[in-house]
């Protein structure tokens, strides 16, 4: 008969695949046998753990605060909503970095490395963590040299004339991933609007700021009433995970 | 050195949908049957938890159910003048991963293929002549759509699917498809309700004389107990399907289907966490004899077993065969060899979208097939005598989620963000609508999976290469579809309207479609086909390759409804004639 083995396998697993899956786990030597039942054994599932949202766990003081910058102006505060910042979108990118994303624990990180075409995706050997370092780096060194402020320095303004440009390709970066400042700038905003937009368990959509903008219920997961009531508003508003309303 | 372990009659490669039904019937004719699967072992009420499933972040954009790349990573290129690359992540289709397969995070639509679907060849030569088709790689599947129609009926049954007949004995029924082959009786359960974009499309179509029928979906309309007992869910419409386990028991997977039988049965085994590395054959060559394996702890065994069965997922059984040794590797420059060839996808660049104004669709309602569909452009459906293509796509509406991260339209020529895009955002979430098309993919002789010379998984066995572009009788397909679109789209009297084309230039980076068919394909020719019509390998004769990787081509529909009949269809030739005289089923 089977065990689960110990809770952590699968998330331990996903972490530690990337340096020697096979001895990760010495310590069960038996492939998994499954005959006879259903396999199911109380409280083996995995629920997510809330972020703490105190502190910085990747980020070094200034890259939070520039980030912080930056994902206020990607989302800004206005009459809809919270801006970026106090969604805790920066909060929710940091514990994402710190996290198995930003050490690519799921990718193919093996080389050779060689320049790709478009259609063949991401091909540098730097983690979604080491893209961040450097493309901190690399727009504080360009700050430095053209004006030396850095970015939370700037009003505004300047830093949405920045990010456009950042995002046109038309700042000359030079970042270690090949991808240039187009790609830094994709990054932090797909990594944005994640934060904005996922469960606020993760440390963003703080106040459901995300979901309340667009008219997202969140997990209901029963609309069995009302998929035929066409063209009449959703009644209730979001719940998450953790039942915030 | 491996350890042998004691033999079994039957050893299966992979526990997702084809693998379970194989198991389920063949432990019924009493075989002794084990299931080496590469994932983890998953249940409903464990792994697929109503608490936490809703989580778009974690199972929807970090894909938490799917194969990660660092477990096993493809490459690709889009023509073999191109070096091929590793797709560092998934990101065009996303295969699965566990107990369950790619049946746990699928939509659910459950498709028959046209009757001309499998005989492709002969009906577009009868039809157009053979000079149509001469960019074209067809060929027939050596098996006819009424001689297994009973088995579509049988999984149409064991997924509950809920749907409209249109053709029921060659009567014709309005509010079907009128355009499907002849089935023997109805769907197990009415069609779902309709949602508000779907209920749009139907006018529309109907206004402009085409046939608009419910799509038939493996999300439960209804209650129901499936012909093995087992008792599922009516679906919520709750809007987590596709890339998420449902927690309901009402989208149809091996979980929620087969598995609370087949795992009481002592003459089944699974085994998780266990990737199988090669099967071994005898010293003739012609019959397999064991499948090498290792368990988590890095452990090797070797099972032994009278019939071994690739019940992996299309791709990954193609590149079994090939680290196997198994058959003849296809090459592009001579067009000789069937292992390999005919790799189809599915055709996806045309679609529209409109946005309303005032409307309230409440996207976040709905379910992994919830559509509304038409036929009218599809396959052979309709003349193709004044086109410049063959081939066509199913055309339709509907509401699969509206969940955030992934679905947030905004009007052409919105800034990505600030506060111009939160505006735009806010305003147009509940105002659009999409019509989409989904093309068929007919096979050339470019198109093709082989092993990289370069990339090697974290065992050292080469990676497949997947080599792949659109046919450009496929784009043109594509585009008449877009046309087809704009007219749909513009009667539809949207405030905007943008329709989309398909281009050359296949990118592995945006999802598509995990639709990924053909690479050992079956037929009646062994120089064209690498399985019999039994699904059976020509060269190795106790081998079966389940799967989409027996499609010779693919039709402008979801391939899980064909899988899931060519694994009856399989089941059945195992059961009623392999058992009784072992070997080679169709003689060459």
């Amino acid at each position: 008969m089977i065990s689960r083995g110990p809770k952590q396998s699968r998330r331990h697993f996903l972490a530690s695949a990337s340096a020697l899956p096979i001895l990760a786990f010495a310590g069960h030597a038996q492939a998994r046998s499954i005959s006879g039942r259903l396999p199911w054994e109380a409280f083996a599932g995995e629920p997510p753990k809330p972020v703490n949202p105190m502190g910085w766990y990747f980020f070094t003081p200034g890259e939070a605060a520039t980030i912080e910058a930056m994902v206020d102006r990607l989302i800004p505060a206005d009459h809809l909503s919270v801006g970026g910042k106090d969604a805790g979108c920066a909060i929710f990118i940091d514990r994402q970095l710190a996290g198995s994303y930003g050490k690519a624990s799921r990718l193919y990180m093996k080389g050779p490395f060689a320049k790709g075409l478009p259609t063949q995706g991401y091909q540098g050997d730097l983690t979604p963590a080491g893209r961040y370092r450097d493309g901190l780096r690399a727009l504080d060194e360009y700050l430095h040299a053209n004006g030396g402020k850095s970015f939370v320095q700037l009003t505004v303004t300047e830093q949405d004339e920045i990010l456009e440009s950042l995002e046109s390709g038309k700042v000359a970066l030079t970042l270690a991933d090949g991808q240039g400042a187009r790609g830094f700038f994709n990054l932090v905003l797909e990594n944005t609007m994640e934060g904005f937009f996922a469960d606020p368990l993760y440390g963003g959509n703080k106040g459901l700021a995300g979901w309340k903008l667009v008219g997202f219920p969140g997990a209901r997961y029963d609309y069995r009433d009302h998929v035929d009531k066409h063209n009449v508003p959703y009644p209730l508003g979001p719940v998450s995970i953790y039942g915030e309303t | 050195m491996a350890k042998i372990l004691p033999r079994k009659d039957v050893v299966i490669m992979g526990l997702g949908w084809t693998g379970a039904i194989l198991a389920q019937e063949l432990t019924d004719a009493g075989l002794n049957v084990v299931a080496i699967e590469r994932g983890p072992w998953r249940d409903t009420a464990t792994d697929f938890n109503i608490g936490y499933m809703p989580d778009e972040l974690r199972f929807a954009v970090r894909k938490e159910l799917f194969l990660s790349p660092v477990q096993e990573a493809m490459t690709m290129r889009n023509s073999t003048s191109q070096m091929a690359l590793p797709m560092r992540d998934y990101g065009s289709f996303l295969p699965g991963n566990g107990v369950g397969g790619a049946g746990v995070h699928w939509n659910g639509f459950v498709w028959r293929y046209f009757p001309s679907d499998f005989a492709l060849k002969t009906q577009l030569t009868k039809r157009y002549g053979a000079r149509r088709l001469s960019e074209l790689q067809l060929e027939d599947w050596g098996l006819a759509y009424d001689e297994f129609e009973h088995c579509f009926d049988q999984f149409e049954y064991l997924t509950g699917t809920s749907g409209k007949a249109g053709n029921l004995n060659g009567q014709v029924i309005e509010g079907g498809n009128v355009f499907e082959g002849a089935r023997n009786r109805d769907y197990p359960n009415p069609p779902l309700k309709m949602p508000y974009t779907s209920a749009l499309f139907i006018e529309a179509a109907k206004n402009m004389g085409l046939h608009p029928f419910p799509a038939p979906a493996a999300n439960l309309s209804k209650p129901y107990v499936n012909p093995l007992g087992v008792s599922m869910g009516q679906c919520t419409y709750c809007g987590y399907c596709e890339r998420f386990g449902c927690a309901n028991y009402s989208k149809a997977t091996p979980q929620t289907t087969i598995l609370p039988v087949l795992m009481k049965k002592k003459n089944f085994e699974a085994r998780t966490e266990s990737e199988v590395l090669k099967i071994n054959l005898h010293p003739d060559g012609r019959t397999a004899k064991s499948v090498t394996y290792l368990d988590r702890a890095g452990q090797e065994f070797e099972q032994p077993g009278d019939i071994i069965l690739l019940c992996g997922y299309g791709l990954m059984n193609v590149r079994m065969m090939l680290l196997s040794g198994i058959g003849h590797p296809y090459d592009p420059a001579s067009g000789e060899g069937a292992v390999g060839r005919n790799y189809c996808y599915q055709t996806q660049g045309a679609g529209a979208r409109l946005i309303f104004e005032g409307k309230h669709f409440n996207p976040f309602i709905g379910t992994g097939a919830l559509s509304a569909t038409i036929d009218d452009f599809n396959g052979d459906a309709f003349d193709h005598s004044k086109l410049d293509f063959v081939g066509g796509a199913g055309i339709s509406c509907g509401s699969s989620n509206g969940r955030p991260i992934g679905y947030h339209p905004t009007p052409q020529g919105t800034p990505r963000w600030g506060s111009k895009w939160k505006k735009a955002v806010a305003e147009t979430y509940q105002n659009t609508l999409g019509i989409g098309a989904q093309g068929s993919s007919y096979p050339v002789r470019g198109n093709y999976l082989d092993l990289d010379p370069t990339y090697k998984d974290r065992f050292g066995r080469p990676l497949l290469r997947v080599t792949f572009d659109f046919p450009d009788n496929d784009l043109r397909m594509a585009n008449y579809m877009s046309d087809q679109l704009a007219k749909i789209g513009r009667s539809m009297n949207p405030k905007e309207l943008t329709v989309s084309h398909a281009g050359k230039g296949w990118n592995s980076v945006p999802y598509q479609t995990t639709h990924n068919t053909g690479g050992a394909p079956m037929g009646a020719n062994p120089k064209t086909s690498a399985v019999n019509r039994y699904l059976q390998s020509w060269d190795v004769s106790n081998l079966f390759v389940l799967g989409a990787s027996a499609f010779q081509n693919n039709a402008g529909k979801n391939p899980t409804g064909t899988v899931g009949a060519l694994a009856y269809w399989t089941a059945e030739a195992i059961r009623d004639r392999y058992l009784k005289q072992p070997g080679a089923l169709v003689q060459t």
